[in-house]
């Protein structure tokens, strides 16, 4: 099954929501993190996601929409 | 010969055997090399050194690649400058600048890609592979090209053709990749678990960073083996920054140069890009990412994959990171082009601008050693200093010419 390892940044605002939770819970993708570090105004978020392609996608929009940034583990890789 | 004994995980310690691999498999933490120390102690002295060529690859004992097989443009020991007129101007009697525009490829990314270039070849890949808007497409083309590899150089649509110019004409296959700079990001990072390809600073990550040691190392040479007291380097991912202070730790450690004091590290970046400077000033442990916009395009990281590590170098070197508005990078660029005849790219300005900034605010001292990195060359990024030709027309007289630079 195809896994997907990003990294999620949340704001002040949803700290308090369970959004990892909530996107197992709509799609059907296996969360599982693995480092995080979350505070009372920002935090991140390790994890893999497992599950069909689409779906991880679908997924991820999903996250994007609630205003959490998403991006790759090994951070941006566009260089100068 | 190379010195390794693997990849060890910066974040949970994990240890990998030395094979193409960038990201721990538990924490999912970066991973970095782990050399023999004791070994390399064993063979390594300023003799040795001095007797190599002169390029990055008289320091191959602290490489992670064997130099014999190395793909060699004849990268680095770039001159280090002593810049006594910009030094003048700034208070500063020990100012030197380390002048890496001038390597093969127009940039210090010659060091980092002949790493993984080496390291490629070493693992048996046939194509070399990068997502970049300049110094990183032109350096990964041109060392295919000399290895005789393939080369993919991915880039956002938009970009102008003119920033890879210097990626194509090594034969590199360019792909313009519809979609913003982070599906660029995305894209090349999937296509990376894809494909059995180097993507220099993806799956070869570990080993391409370790190029960036030998800034530190030639500086340390250069100055008559002393370290510096201050080090002013551009920060985009924060790698070459921290690897600086590597090289020069590793010096230290070694026995090949006596420390005479904590060479303080100082990051800098341009306003419209700097989550490392804002994150120092903060006060955060993390970096927080932000959307690029800034015209020092080679800086425009937004979520800088070391940008942890550089906050780590700066609270253990007492080094600082310094940011400066838009505006002033041109200004910095101009200054050391009229002071010291250098032209470097707007990272360069970034530098400079950053470096006159500490200056005038007395953090440094006018007699600490204090190295300017210059990474990229101007010519590369000319559109943002064109308003400075401005020719004086004359008529083909003498006289013409007399009444126009009267004055001048």
């Amino acid at each position: 099954m195809p896994s997907r390892r990003i990294k999620l940044t949340f704001p002040a605002r949803l700290i308090k929501d369970p959004v990892i939770w909530q996107l197992g819970q709509k799609f059907p993708v296996v969360t599982n993190i693995r480092r995080a570090d979350v505070r009372e105004d920002y935090g991140w978020v390790v994890l893999e996601l497992t599950g069909e392609e689409p779906e991880i996608e679908r997924g991820l929009e999903w996250v994007r929409s609630m205003g959490v940034r998403v991006d790759p583990v090994s951070g941006d890789v566009v260089e100068g | 010969m190379a010195y390794v004994s693997g990849l060890r995980c910066r974040e949970c310690g994990r240890e990998y055997p030395a094979e193409p691999l960038n990201v721990c498999d538990f924490c999912f933490g970066p991973l970095e090399v782990v050399y023999d120390y004791e070994a390399i102690r064993r063979v390594a002295s300023r003799e040795r050194i001095q007797r190599g060529p002169l390029t990055m690859w008289r320091y191959e004992d602290l490489l992670p690649v064997d130099a014999e097989r190395a793909i060699n443009l004849h990268t680095g020991f770039t001159p280090l400058v002593k810049a006594t007129n910009l030094g003048r101007l700034l208070g500063l009697n020990e100012l030197y600048i380390k002048n890496d525009a001038v390597n093969p490829s127009y940039s210090f990314k010659d060091r980092v890609v002949s790493i993984a270039a080496t390291k490629a070849r070493e693992f048996g890949f046939d194509t070399l592979a990068c997502a970049s808007t300049g110094n990183l497409a032109g350096s990964v083309a041109a060392h295919a090209a000399k290895a005789g590899m393939k080369s993919f150089i991915f880039i956002p649509h938009d970009l102008e053709k003119g920033k890879v110019l210097g990626a194509a004409i090594y034969g590199a296959t360019v792909v313009a990749v519809k979609g913003s700079y982070d599906d660029v990001n995305r894209l090349c990072s999937e296509l990376a678990d894809t494909y059995h390809w180097a993507f220099v600073n993806i799956n070869l990550r570990p080993y391409y960073a370790e190029g960036s040691k030998t800034l530190g190392y030639e500086v340390v040479e250069q100055l008559g083996w002393r370290v510096p007291d201050h080090c002013i380097v551009p920060a985009a991912s924060g790698s070459l920054f921290t690897k600086v202070w590597k090289g020069i730790n590793e010096f230290v450690s070694l026995g090949l140069v006596q420390a005479t004091g904590t060479t303080h590290m100082h990051a800098t970046q341009a306003e419209g890009c700097s989550p490392i400077v804002t994150a120092y000033q903060a006060g955060w442990t993390h970096v927080r990412p932000v959307r690029p916009k800034t015209i020092a395009k080679s800086l425009a990281i937004g979520n800088p994959a070391d940008g942890f590590y550089a906050l780590k170098t700066i609270q253990a070197t007492s080094g600082s990171a310094v940011s400066v508005p838009e505006e002033e990078v041109v200004e910095g660029i101009k200054l050391l082009a009229e002071y010291e005849g250098i032209f470097g790219e707007t990272a360069g300005g970034v530098v400079v601008s950053a470096l006159r900034r500490m200056a005038q605010q007395g953090a440094i001292g006018k007699d600490e050693v204090t190295v300017a990195f210059i990474t990229g060359n101007g010519l590369k990024t000319q559109e943002a200093v064109e308003s400075v030709v401005q020719p004086i027309t004359v008529e083909p007289t003498v006289a013409s010419f007399q009444a126009a630079v009267n004055g001048r």
